[in-house]
């Protein structure tokens, strides 16, 4: 009686949880479960991220084939695509949301919102969320920011255009381009919608980790994943207000006639209200104060998922536990103070820029400390290559190549030269893009069991994998030659330029590998759906791994344990323990002559 | 029985999980981690500010004009010189709003339902004659005074708006209206919370539940709501 006390952290749940009466609508459409939110998290997400994708392949076809018609595009895009040609207004539409939706809506929403719902109740040894209401909304939020921003696909004058950092005044100045008009101002509610989902989904998962862990789980008894997922709520809960007030000072310049983020405009430009005393650079400082943070919001999940993984599948402890949580807090403070590297040619004191350098350049000292022990982890350990471990791997492989390339850009004078090329694309992309979305791709693969208790299928996941992991090479690495030769990026076509010829079959190139990365995922969306049917039904603990969520039943509980709580007696990386029969000890396993937490504090009081 | 009594009093180490660290509910610390969030809503709004104000510092063109010069009426005193006299009396009757708020949550802490009442309604009082204040205080600002600003055109602009003001560069009076906006657009979300948990103290809702957390709850929110006006007090109008 008093465990359960304890463990209930006083909050309203009681055991007799799952047993009242669930309707579908509370069951799969505004359901409380942490478990059946995280679903809705991660099927959205593929959703959006399947859009995403398909927008970058209309516009790789525009960047390999510009004088080439397309008479599908016509089809597809109306008007945006007259006689199989893309619209060049519309070329800027496509990269704007592609960008959109990939940071915020995929590799936000899809991964966090998806993994730390599911993972954080269910390792720490919780019954559901702190709040399983706020939790929902949450979710809802989310839906209703993407329902916004696909819906502005449609508007008059196509979505916002400005890029996915919608700089002033292109976003600020209603008639300056098509896409800032109704498109840009959808796109702003949906962002404002998405930091409201944002921040109550981080607040949810902080306090949960914090106040409802499970008796004997220490801070320093959680698995990474938790810790990654904990501190990337602490970054989206300090850094989205700053974007919600940068929001709402361009929503007044938008409709309001303010001049926050306008320097000197005249009035015929600009309303009819003559525009001075503000300054885009502004906008840019508050942009990007969550900008940067945000890189870290999309990886420290994936790399939370990735420790998870490879320990998991390698059969051993991770290598240095404690360096692992100090390099994700030291990546995590760091990321606050580095906004600047992004702004290097907005003019800024010379003086202040090498501050920025500086910082930039620390940051590579935490992510060297997690690339080591993912490897120090791998080597020689009983490596089960599972899809799952794969993707974990090709992670490991996209954060090394693309933080090199980290190195060349958050160098001020360097930058000057590279910036708003292609370099930057190919850093971003595979750093921050590839890497994330294979940190997400490991995690769907190896907690597919766990949402949906049934295996996708092997097979299908290693040719998923290979073929993903040749095609994004081949898409991004040859970006950074052309980058170097000073393509510019956005472009919508680049053939105005004789300098930039050589680089035609090179786009080509790019542009098949793209599809053919394209196609790849078909293969994954044809696992993912016909596994949550048929696949082969799964076990309790498919992996053999040590996290508490494989203690709980296959079939979902609301509440997710039959009986007690589990305890936690060790830390989650028990594997290999020399000594012991099995590979793997669980967490909820006492060592030896360990007995019920309560009772052991209760002797050592008593001393 | 006697066994479990001494299990639940054991000290089971602040981390060592089943229980919360900071001795809180969840309740209490999604406040406070939603009050740190928030806290940034308002520091990107006076860090915006602060940049702008800065980019003014050498321009002597359109100089950023002294507040003492602008926020210096009084209702009733026509033509008196009063530097931020009333804005004063605004953040007296806020913090004092403040005040009557500890008191509730401390005759919480006692059960006293009346004395909970009683100082919600006060604190209510504060609220809602902070948000009077501040309407006069915009009016003022918007209808201008008498002298106004000559234009280029030769006409005479009185008072602000979005747009332009007759005090001095177009972002004074846009930070004005958004800074101190935002701020009451808080402290009016915060009266109408308030005005729902008094109408639950008079019904009794927290006396059948055993404990005030939700006085506390909400107050917590007034005093940061307060907090962040003596920030904006001090960089819009002091400095």
């Amino acid at each position: 009686m008093s465990n359960q006390n304890l463990n209930q952290d006083n909050h309203g749940h009681s055991d007799d949880h799952g047993h009242h009466k669930e309707t579908f609508i509370s069951k799969y459409v505004f359901s409380m479960d942490h478990k059946m939110i995280a679903k809705q998290f991660l099927i959205t997400g593929i959703i959006m991220g399947t859009l995403g994708m398909a927008m970058s392949m209309i516009f790789r076809l525009q960047l390999a084939f510009p004088d080439m018609k397309f008479p599908f595009f016509e089809g597809i895009m109306g008007h945006w695509g007259k006689d199989g040609k893309l619209d060049p207004n519309f070329y800027l539409a496509l990269i704007t949301i592609h960008g959109t939706i990939m940071v915020f809506y995929v590799l936000t929403a899809g991964l966090s919102g998806t993994f730390s719902n599911l993972l954080i109740p269910l390792q720490v040894g919780a019954r559901d969320m702190a709040s399983p209401f706020l939790n929902m909304l949450s979710y809802w939020f989310f839906f209703l920011s993407s329902c916004v921003l696909v819906s502005s696909l449609f508007v008059d004058g196509g979505p916002a255009s400005a890029g996915w950092t919608i700089y002033p005044p292109l976003s600020a100045l209603p008639k300056a381009i098509p896409g800032s008009g109704t498109g840009m101002t959808l796109w702003l509610v949906a962002i404002i919608l998405f930091i409201a989902s944002a921040l109550l989904g981080g607040v949810n998962y902080i306090t949960t980790v914090l106040n409802m862990r499970t008796l004997g789980m220490k801070m320093t008894r959680l698995p990474l994943t938790i810790w990654a997922f904990l501190v990337t709520a602490v970054l989206g809960l300090l850094s989205f207000p700053v974007l919600l007030g940068a929001g709402l000072l361009l929503i007044f310049d938008r409709s309001f006639g303010t001049s926050f983020y306008l320097a000197d405009i005249p009035a015929d430009m600009a309303g009819g209200i003559e525009r001075v005393g503000g300054s885009p650079i502004l906008f840019q400082h508050l942009f990007w104060f969550l900008g940067h943070p945000e890189v870290y919001i999309i990886l420290l999940p994936a790399l939370g998922i990735t420790s998870e993984v490879i320990a998991t599948n390698s059969r051993k402890p991770i290598f240095g536990y404690r360096a692992m949580i100090g390099s994700i807090l030291a990546i995590a403070v760091l990321s606050f103070i580095v906004w600047g590297h992004h702004m290097f040619i907005t003019g800024m004191n010379p003086f202040l820029g090498s501050v920025f350098v500086l910082g930039t350049l620390i940051i590579a000292v935490p992510s060297a400390v997690k690339t080591f022990n993912y490897i120090a982890t791998l080597w020689k350990g009983n490596l089960q290559l599972t899809p799952a471990m794969l993707f974990a791997i090709g992670l490991v492989s996209f954060f090394i190549s693309g933080g090199l390339t980290g190195l060349f850009l958050g160098n001020a004078a360097l930058d000057i030269n590279l910036h708003d090329t292609y370099f930057v694309v190919a850093h971003f992309h595979i750093v921050m893009g590839s890497a994330a979305i294979f940190g997400m791709m490991s995690g769907i693969y190896h907690w597919f069991p766990k949402m949906f208790g049934r295996m996708m299928n092997k097979s299908l996941g290693y040719a998923h994998f290979w073929l993903t992991f040749i095609s994004a090479y081949c898409v991004f690495f040859p970006m950074h030659f052309m980058g170097l030769a000073g393509v510019p990026r956005r472009y919508y076509a680049n053939t105005a330029y004789d300098q930039f010829s050589t680089f035609v079959d090179m786009n080509v190139f790019i542009t098949i590998a793209a599809l053919i990365g394209g196609a790849a995922q078909l293969l994954f969306l044809f696992n993912f759906f016909y596994s949550i049917r048929k696949g082969k039904k799964a076990t309790q603990n498919p992996w053999n791994s040590n996290t508490l969520e494989w203690t709980a039943p296959v079939k979902h509980l609301h509440g997710n344990w039959p009986g007690d709580i589990p305890h936690v007696y060790r830390w989650p990386y028990d594997y290999s323990k020399p000594g012991s029969e099995v590979d793997f000890i669980p967490q909820n396993i006492p060592e030896e002559g360990q007995t019920d937490p309560l009772q052991e504090m209760a002797s050592q009081h008593n001393h | 029985m006697s066994e479990t009594t001494t299990l639940t009093n054991v000290k089971t180490g602040t981390w060592g999980g089943g229980k919360s660290p900071f001795s809180i509910s969840y309740g209490k610390l999604m406040m406070w981690i939603f009050l740190l969030s928030d806290a940034f809503t308002f520091s990107s709004l006076l860090v915006a500010y602060g940049f702008i104000r800065h980019s003014y510092a050498s321009n002597l063109v359109t100089p950023w004009p002294s507040p003492d010069h602008v926020f210096n009426h009084f209702p009733f005193l026509h033509g008196v010189h009063l530097p931020l006299m009333f804005v004063s009396l605004m953040t007296f009757i806020l913090i004092f709003s403040s005040v009557t708020m500890v008191l509730a949550v401390e005759a919480g802490h006692r059960m006293a339902k009346k004395e909970v009442g009683m100082y919600m309604f006060l604190t209510i009082l504060g609220g809602i004659g902070f948000l009077s204040c501040q309407a006069w205080e915009w009016t003022q600002f918007i209808t201008g005074t008498h002298e106004g600003r000559m234009l280029a055109d030769g006409s005479i602009f009185h008072g602000a708006n979005l747009q332009m003001n007759q005090y001095g560069p177009t972002p004074f009076g846009d930070l004005f209206f958004i800074v101190t906006g935002f701020h009451g657009f808080h402290v009016l979300s915060g009266v109408v919370i308030n005005i729902i948990i008094y109408l639950n103290v008079l019904g009794g809702t927290y006396e059948k539940r055993g404990h005030y957390e939700m006085v506390e709850k909400v107050g917590l929110y007034w005093h940061f709501v307060d907090l962040v006006w003596v920030f904006v007090f001090t960089f819009y109008y002091l400095i």
